[in-house]
């Protein structure tokens, strides 16, 4: 670890490797987190699987690796698979998943065909292609951290500018429309930028992987928070961190690509966030299960008791606990919880029902009933 | 009370996929009254509130909003969506959905202040839901999720109220509660449009009411037209079922 | 053309087969993107496998990553339930994560294993026929058909004992449970079927192609016929086409088979959905247009219908009132009169005693919601369509 950070402090092109997939996490995160409140999730898969071949024709017209043209061309052509997964689900009676699946797959394959005929090609300069597949953080320039910083400036700007815009689309567009909105330009422009927020990744993580940069960051965040903003917030230093991390990782160890492992790392987000958030983490709701059961036990008993001790006068009348012996529900350690809550008293082998004991037994049965 | 005319409907009709839904509809809704659309499933009651709304968009006809065309009059208009149209667990407090009200009157880009917050605040206490203010909205009751709904229209402050059923899966208090709410605004002259699946309540909530079913079958005053013949002519012979579902 | 050659296109046009079967129920039960995920996330299974049998072709090896694929649909599932999350999100965070740690598994290990990240993605089917089964010093063929030609019988096998129960199953699941059917059996052993299918083909032709395979060609058959049967037939034949062609055409380019095929089959995807009798683009685009004017029309005639007083019958009404545009409205009024529906005098619009009875005949289907006789009566009054 030691090692790594006094690398970090030295190496120049690490620290531009790290700001990058930093920069890039970060701006996942923030846009991702609409994708997954659109329920687009599956749309970014099938968008960067569909940019390779816009990589790859970009490279047979240009003929070199100048960088901001492939990212272009990435971006045209995963807007083309876009009009087209629309038009699949609105002109046939195929479903979206069909849709994506088909678009994702002939895409993808007609990228690889192009890929592999390039690599044909008597041209020095093709190789370096295949870091579009998994991606290769080590391959970032200066320029392109630059590129994207500006681009996640811009991004950042618009989502705060159009903040409650954003908001009401995702919860209800229906009423947006109502009150006066252009529901459809609010769309477009969502939509735009997390095409270009994919596009942006794919040097870095890979068009295989891309998608769960997306999603993973935000659906850990929604588990922490239930405020919209928190959430995005949290999205983008969950995929801050992931891209750093990452990025430490695969720096340092051999042959590892930078995708799996950022995306890996984003995974353990969303696991440990699927755990232990309290609010809707599932341990949480495991214990408060554990805790309703024991409860309804306690209850029971003291109904029981109840039931005793009505058909006396004095309501608070010692009864032997042998009493209980035909009603299995109880321990020792259940009737001491319900004395520490001050329904029961205990005495040696007596119990006897408190005032408060009564009362809440008594309207246990009444709502029963 | 009758002189004055809210919502003009002309000629409406609207297909879905080719399919007509509602056929030629002409409406025109008084101001000042409390008015139930009734229909069976599928008459296009919702469709209808929807096309008033520009939401769908129909394909003939016209609508007017006290004489002038709807898009100009918008901010006169307040809408309640269906319970079941929106997404519950989405990441929002009972306030912020709430203060979506305001944003009409907003604009673009604009942020809410203190107004605005007051505003909100004001609407939760007359739905009786200002404790669950910064209750995460997935953790609401059905009928106080529909409080919430009813509270971002009260915020618009609108002289005509469309609500898409706001009865469905409430709790009896909250069905009087709203009722209750939906009766003051009309004593404060403003024109409520509800989309009503309950028929035994209509003359108790209700003084207007249309049946719809494709076609506009009647308008009117629930006292004279609320009877036997147009509830059979609306859903067929065997309306009484329908009242039971 | 050489014996490997024939060998490779008959492994292809095998696997194609053996993908559509599954695909066609994947693709009808709304669960396609299901063969994506587990075509990704078999992959540390395949690894993991390959660590112990050093053999792609060990059933050992088939079995786990078989499970691996299962797996995955009950993990997607798991997390579906807890509700944690919106539906697709739960595949979209599964299969990059376990298909990830298949990466790095080869990766960490690049020595040990003859597995490389290209071929995962892309298969390497020209090898195919390299690798061959031999039993007693006697040549068997290439492992990969006798692997595939398995899968393929196993899948014909419960596809045949099973097919009503799939059919009932796939289109109604209500009624299967009703019925005594478990959906949930049916549901595992599709895909366990699927999982196993994929792993079979993954060798020879690759994760995407996989994909492609299982969802393009029933995609294209879905849009030309709805009958089960003719499904299952026809998506086998759209692969086997695509499989020959794509191989013929990556020969003479000299590309990746895989990525050719799945090209070949987006090309017909896109041919299918241009013309496609009655599902595809143009003839919805010529139906749209159509009926639209139609309906207007129809709209127009009920509007004359409802309406005595002349000034709502009046020539100039359509554009103010129904709010069309001039062009529209003279389409409609057009198609009207040719059909002998109106009478215009006077700049007043009247029904013909054929515009009314066309009229009545159409109100009382659509409100009784039977829209296929509407196109009927059309099909009986209309000399001429909109």
């Amino acid at each position: 670890m030691k090692q790594y950070f006094d690398l970090l402090m030295m190496d120049y092109t690490l620290q531009i490797i790290t700001l990058g997939t930093a920069v890039l996490g970060a701006l996942c995160g923030v846009l991702g987190s609409f994708a997954v409140l659109r329920k687009q999730s599956l749309l970014g898969d099938a968008i960067s699987h569909a940019s390779l071949p816009g990589i790859a024709i970009v490279f047979l017209v240009l003929g070199v690796k100048n960088n901001n043209g492939l990212l272009f061309g990435a971006l045209l052509s995963g807007l083309v698979s876009a009009v087209f997964i629309k038009g699949i689900i609105s002109k046939t009676h195929l479903k979206s998943d069909t849709a994506l699946g088909v678009v994702l797959s002939t895409f993808f394959g007609f990228g690889m065909l192009l890929l592999t005929y390039i690599q044909k090609l008597p041209n020095a300069n093709q190789s370096g292609l295949e870091k579009y597949l998994f991606g290769q953080a080590a391959t970032l320039l200066a320029s392109d951290v630059w590129l994207m910083s500006a681009i996640a400036g811009i991004a950042l700007i618009v989502v705060l500018l159009f903040w409650k815009e954003f908001k009401m689309v995702l919860f209800d567009a229906d009423y947006t429309t109502t009150l006066g909105f252009h529901v459809k330009f609010i769309d477009t422009l969502m939509t735009s930028f997390i095409v270009i927020a994919i596009v942006l990744g794919l040097q870095t993580v890979g068009v295989v992987l891309m998608s769960a940069m997306l999603l993973a960051p935000a659906a850990a965040a929604r588990q922490w928070t239930n405020s919209l903003s928190k959430m995005v917030f949290l999205a983008g230093i969950f995929g801050a961190t992931s891209g750093v991390l990452g990025t430490a990782i695969s720096a340092s160890a051999n042959n590892l690509s930078t995708g799996p492992v950022i995306v890996l790392i984003a995974t353990v987000f969303v696991m440990i966030s699927f755990v232990f958030s309290p609010i809707r983490g599932l341990l949480f709701r495991q214990i408060k299960l554990w805790k309703n059961r024991n409860d309804l036990k306690l209850m029971k008993t003291l109904l029981f008791m109840y039931n005793i001790a009505k058909n006396h006068e004095n309501i608070s009348h010692p009864h032997k606990i042998q009493l209980l012996n035909n009603f299995q529900g109880y321990t020792r350690k259940s009737l001491k919880s319900l004395e520490s809550e001050e329904l029961i008293l205990l005495d040696k082998g007596d119990w006897s029902l408190t005032e408060k004991g009564f009362d809440t037994a008594k309207n246990l049965y009444t709502n029963q009933s | 009370m009758e002189d004055k005319i809210a919502i003009a409907i002309d000629d409406l009709t609207v297909a879905y996929n080719y399919k007509p839904v509602l056929w030629d509809i002409d409406l025109q809704i008084p101001e000042g009254v409390l008015m139930a659309i009734v229909g069976p499933n599928g008459a296009g009651k919702s469709t209808l509130l929807k096309s008033i709304l520009d939401i769908i968009k129909p394909l003939a006809g016209t609508v007017t909003v006290y004489e002038k065309p709807y898009k100009k009059q918008r901010h006169l208009v307040a809408y309640v969506p269906q319970k079941g149209s929106v997404d519950w667990d989405f990441p929002t407090t009972a306030l912020d959905v709430v203060m979506m009200g305001t944003y009409g009157s907003l604009g673009w880009i604009k942020r809410p202040g203190k107004a605005e917050k007051k505003l909100a605040l004001e609407a939760l206490e007359k739905v009786g839901m200002l404790t669950f203010q910064d209750r995460q909205i997935s953790q609401l009751s059905g009928g106080q999720q529909q409080r919430i709904f009813l509270a971002r229209a009260l915020v618009q402050n609108a002289a005509i109220y469309f609500m898409d059923e706001p009865f469905q899966g409430v709790d009896a208090t909250t069905e009087k509660a709203i009722i209750q709410i939906l009766k003051e605004l009309r004593k404060a002259g403003k024109t409520v449009v509800v989309v009503h699946h309950d028929l035994q309540t209509v003359p108790e909530y209700f003084d207007w009411v249309t049946f719809l079913n494709v076609k506009k079958i009647a308008t009117g005053p629930v006292a004279q037209i609320f009877n036997d013949d147009n509830l059979t002519k609306t859903y067929g012979i065997n309306y009484k079922t329908s009242i039971v579902e | 053309m050489t014996n490997a050659q024939l060998e490779i296109q008959i492994i292809l046009s095998l696997v194609a087969v053996a993908c559509a079967l599954p695909g066609v129920f994947l693709v009808l039960r709304k669960m396609a993107l299901i063969s994506d995920a587990i075509s990704h996330s078999i992959l540390p299974g395949i690894v993991i496998g390959f660590f112990i049998t050093q053999d792609l072709a060990s059933p050992l090896l088939i079995l786990m990553a078989t499970l691996t694929g299962v797996l995955t649909v009950v993990l997607v599932e798991y997390i579906q339930k807890t509700g944690l999350v919106k539906e697709d999100t739960a595949i979209g965070l599964v299969f990059p994560a376990l298909f990830s740690l298949g990466v790095i598994l080869i990766a960490r290990n690049a020595g040990d294993v003859h597995l490389d990240v290209d071929a995962v993605l892309l298969g390497e089917v020209a090898f195919a026929p390299f690798d061959r089964w031999m039993y007693n010093g006697i040549d068997m063929g290439p492992k990969s058909l006798w692997m595939i030609g398995t899968i393929l019988s196993v899948s014909i096998i419960m596809l045949m004992m099973f097919y009503k129960e799939l059919k009932i199953a796939t289109f109604d699941a209500g009624l299967a449970a009703s019925l005594g059917f478990t959906p949930i059996g049916i549901h595992y052993g599709l895909m366990t079927i699927s999982s196993v299918t994929t792993v079979g083909a993954f060798d020879a032709i690759g994760a995407i192609l996989v994909v492609a395979f299982m969802i393009v060609p029933p995609a294209c058959v879905y849009l030309l016929t709805t009958n089960l049967k003719k499904m299952l037939i026809g998506s086998s034949l759209v692969g086997i086409f695509a499989s020959i062609t794509g191989y013929w055409v990556a020969h003479v380019l000299d590309t990746s088979i895989a990525g050719t095929i799945a090209t070949v089959l987006g090309l017909l995807f896109f041919v299918v959905y241009l013309f496609a009798p009655n599902k595809g683009y143009i003839s919805q685009w010529y139906k749209t247009k159509q009926q639209k004017t139609e309906v207007a029309m129809l709209v127009f005639m009920l509007h004359l219908a409802n309406h005595e007083d002349e000034s709502e019958r009046n020539i100039n009404h359509l554009q103010e009132h129904i709010n069309w545009t001039k062009q529209r409205a003279k389409k409609v009024l057009k198609l009207a009169s040719q059909n002998n529906m109106i009478e215009i005098e006077d700049g007043v619009i009247n029904l013909t005693v054929k515009g009314l009875s066309f009229t009545e005949k159409a109100i009382s289907y659509i409100s009784d919601n039977k829209n296929s006789e509407l196109e009927g009566i059309k099909q009986n009054f209309f000399l001429f369509r909109g």
